[in-house]
């Protein structure tokens, strides 16, 4: 394990600098911005979770006073199938196809026209005088059902993807995968116990609390503008190109404020629809989404269906394992059952596995990424098998873990071997954690669980500014989410030894700052901000250039430390430091503005485990479960910025938790989702939990200059199986699909 | 000679074999090796990642692979 590092900056608390803007209410979000004489779009939606659209007019709407646009499918161009690069969301023909339905409404919610109006309600009369016909077809809403050979298709030109050779016959099964090291069957001959169960999750929406919205304008030139709280302006600016087939050049994306997205926002619903209609209306058009429409019309995760065989001696050490895993695409191929598969046993050293995955469509919403997207599904179901494994050996759940626990040189199960890694670490650090070492509380159980995610890099772009009083600007291109700002501010401080304060981050728009992946996949403080930091260090180049210059000396006798340019040691020179506001003082004469840049394509990305453990208590009378404590500890490698990433993982474990308890997509037999707003869908409120206990452990990433490992996802993978596993102590009653809401275990209690 | 390892579902692209050993100095000229031998393959490993020695490539492109260098292509990884 490397050694920890003193830094003047990193490892800071300082306020945030959004945070007065937030609280007072001057912030600006996806809705808030207007322009002069700009219309109001909203959405027609399919009332059927499967038909065919035979036919869509909306000339009885657009003859209607203060109707100015009104578009369907047939206003679209084809586009072709692709790849978005980067965070796409899938394809970008099925994106276009969910963005706005063509021939076929896939999902109760989906996209069938729009209009733009001079107001919010003379849309929705227009809404009301579209005319749509459609043939009703049945809805295929369960994994399983959707995988049997006679069952409805969504798509008849789906064939199963990955298989040695074509299919004869089309599916809803959009693809398998396998992973697979070792003989299986050798391994469970070798078991002493074994354990196998299946468990299911119903979808779950992020939940973010801001809608998705957005406000348009296309100019005299046919050039576009667009307003929007998204995870990557880059990214939709990109896919609004293809979707519209135009240049990317004729798109400038602003991102917004944004209220939360945790993955849900790296994909386009409203913005090319926007587009579209400010081109036919030429006047700007805002759109902004309701609640309902959140739930019901973007991206929840995938519901799934995971079964688990696991094999373990008596000391532990775990022979065999293998799962099965259905996950829910919704509408569109895309589910996350490749990370999925590639998470479940990636926390331990196992010599023989088997994984199968299948991506399932179902008359459902497109998924779309959510923290660790297909983790938490696949890990609950092994995390979940673990602990009974330790119940049947009588063993330490810690310790069990312990004992298959991957370390640097493990061979993880998706292939390479891992460089130095924070697993066990965070293992020893749960062990001897008070939370841990107190007792259980009178009548609570203790749940026990792992979490990973593998973390990923990609592309980034900065731009650091020197004021001429030495101030220093921060530009890059990825919308703060977590609090990057601040951790930008960090680094740059640090880097260029300048105190925080005086340095400024902004989030650019795709026109003023260079291309920036999402805010997604825990990439941004690690890639990101390795930009910010070569920035910095091309700035303290040119500095010392300067300086050198200034001083009559060639480069390498001159030093940056502690935000000035010294001599070297052993330079004899009788000259003062020159520090960055002296330098940038001086710059008109020593070769005009200091401007450092930097863009990269990160690679390295360290990931990143935890342990959560939590006390809970069930009523047995109602079946609520009432969370006594809650304690995650994870490796960030190094925490820039030690408040936000404490609360990452608070949020991470709320969101976890209110997966775990709560959250379903509750459909009725047509299809028709009837929990659609935060009343009957039920995410943890403040009242609903503790004060989440955190505790960082520090494994540092080698591939940062500072040793960061990406923190936002990892979070919510270990809460589900925790949750679980502490009901089943405190009940003695193993329930293996969640949520564990009362109605579940009521029954399950019930059936005792 | 590095070790070269491709997942399941890149086998259809690489007649099946799983694992092969080749003498490359970088990630580059393994690309180039690979689509010598099986043409085609470029297209589906240039939508993969790759671990090289550890360390997983999202975008590889010259990084150095040694005679005793293990090479993994593997899904690209998202994230929320």
């Amino acid at each position: 394990m490397a050694e920890a590092v003193d830094y003047r900056y990193v490892g800071t608390r300082p306020v945030r600098p959004d945070g007065v803007d937030k609280v007072t209410g001057r912030a600006q979000f996806g809705a808030d911005q207007n322009l002069p004489n700009m219309l109001h779009g909203r959405v027609l939606r399919s009332p059927h979770a499967h038909a065919r659209i035979k036919k869509v007019d909306v000339s009885k709407a657009l003859a209607m006073d203060g109707i100015h646009a009104a578009v369907s499918g047939a206003d679209f161009p084809a586009v072709a199938s692709g790849e978005i690069g980067g965070e796409g969301g899938g394809d970008v023909a099925d994106i276009a196809c969910n963005i706005m339905a063509r021939d076929k409404a896939l999902y109760h919610g989906h996209a069938v026209a729009a209009v733009a109006a001079t107001s919010v309600e003379i849309a929705e009369r227009a809404l009301e005088a579209i005319e749509v016909e459609y043939e009703a077809l049945p809805p295929v809403l369960d994994v399983l059902e959707a995988m049997a050979p006679d069952a409805t298709l969504l798509d008849e030109n789906c064939f199963t993807k990955n298989l040695p050779e074509k299919p004869d016959k089309p599916s809803n099964i959009a693809s398998v995968m396998v992973l697979a090291r070792g003989d299986l069957e050798a391994g469970f001959e070798q078991a002493d116990v074994v354990v196998e169960g299946e468990y299911r999750i119903p979808m779950a929406h992020q939940g973010y609390i801001e809608p998705h919205a957005c406000t348009a304008t296309v100019n005299e030139e046919g050039k576009a503008t667009v307003w929007c709280c998204t995870q990557g302006h880059f990214e939709f600016r990109a896919m609004t190109s293809k979707i519209l087939n135009w240049k990317i050049g004729d798109l400038k994306f602003v991102a917004s404020e944004i209220g939360g997205g945790f993955g849900g926002k790296t994909v386009v619903y409203l913005e090319p629809v926007a587009v579209m209609l400010s081109k036919h209306a030429g006047r700007p058009v805002k759109m902004v989404m309701s609640r309902e429409e959140v739930f019901r019309a973007t991206g929840p995760t995938s519901g799934s269906v995971c079964r688990v065989k696991v094999g373990a001696q008596k000391d532990g050490k775990i022979t065999a394992a293998k799962a099965w895993l259905a996950y829910e695409a919704g509408a569109f191929a895309g589910a996350p059952v490749m990370p999925g598969a590639m998470s479940i046993f990636a926390p331990y050293e196992i010599e023989n596995f088997l994984v199968e995955g299948h991506d399932v469509l179902v008359n459902k919403p497109k998924v779309a990424a959510y923290r660790a997207p297909g983790a938490p599904q696949a890990m609950h179901a092994f995390e979940v098998a673990l602990d009974d494994i330790a119940r049947q050996i009588g063993m330490d759940p810690l310790d069990l873990r312990m004992a298959n626990a991957a370390d640097e040189g493990t061979q993880a199960p998706y292939g390479p071997k891992f460089p130095a890694i924070g697993f066990k670490a965070c293992l020893e650090a749960a062990k001897k954690h008070p939370n841990y070492t107190k007792p259980v509380p009178e009548g609570a159980g203790r749940g026990v669980a792992a979490g990973f995610w593998f973390n990923i890099g990609m592309q980034s772009s900065a731009e650091v500014r020197i004021n001429e009083d030495g101030t220093v600007i921060v530009m890059e291109g990825s919308p703060d989410i977590g609090g990057s700002r601040a951790s930008m501010g960090l680094m740059a401080a640090e880097t260029l030894g300048v105190p925080y304060e005086q340095i400024k981050t902004y989030v650019g728009d795709t026109e003023s700052t260079g291309f920036c992946n999402v805010t997604g996949g825990s990439r941004t403080t690690f890639a990101t901000g390795l930009a910010v930091v070569q920035a910095c260090e091309d700035i303290i180049a040119q500095c010392k250039s300067r300086a050198a210059a200034t001083w009559s000396m060639d480069e390498d006798q001159v030093e940056w430390e502690d935000g000035q340019a010294v001599p070297a040691p052993g330079v004899n020179a009788d000259v003062k430091p020159l520090s960055l506001a002296d330098i940038a003082a001086s710059a008109p004469k020593t070769g005009g503005p200091i401007l450092g840049r930097a863009s990269l394509n990160a690679q390295g990305a360290g990931a990143s485990f935890s342990v959560n453990f939590a006390d809970l208590k069930v009523d047995p009378e109602t079946g609520a479960v009432e969370v006594l404590s809650f304690t995650g500890i994870q490796d960030a490698g190094k925490a820039i910025h030690p408040a936000y990433v404490e609360g990452q993982m608070q949020g991470g474990a709320a969101q976890g938790l209110g997966w775990a308890l709560n959250e379903e997509y509750i459909y009725d037999a047509n299809g028709v989702m009837e929990n659609a707003g935060f009343l009957d869908y039920r995410v943890p409120v403040a009242s609903d939990l503790p004060m989440i206990d955190t505790e960082i452990v520090e494994v540092p990433n080698p591939s940062h200059p500072y040793g960061v490992r990406g923190v936002g996802e990892t979070p919510i993978v270990a809460p589900l199986a925790v949750a679980a596993n502490a009901v089943r102590d405190a009940t003695g009653t193993r329930i293996n699909d969640l949520p564990l809401s009362p109605p579940r275990i009521l029954a399950a209690l019930g059936d005792d | 000679m590095a070790k070269v390892v491709f997942p399941d579902h890149l086998l259809t692209h690489t007649g099946g074999e799983r694992e092969i050993e080749v003498a490359v100095a970088n990630y580059r000229d393994l690309l180039v090796a690979l689509e010598a031998r099986w043409p085609g393959v470029r297209e589906p490993l240039n939508k993969a990642a790759v671990a090289i020695d550890g360390q997983i490539y999202q975008d590889a492109f010259l990084e150095p692979i040694g005679a005793d260098s293990e090479v993994f292509f593997m899904s690209r990884i998202e994230g929320g």
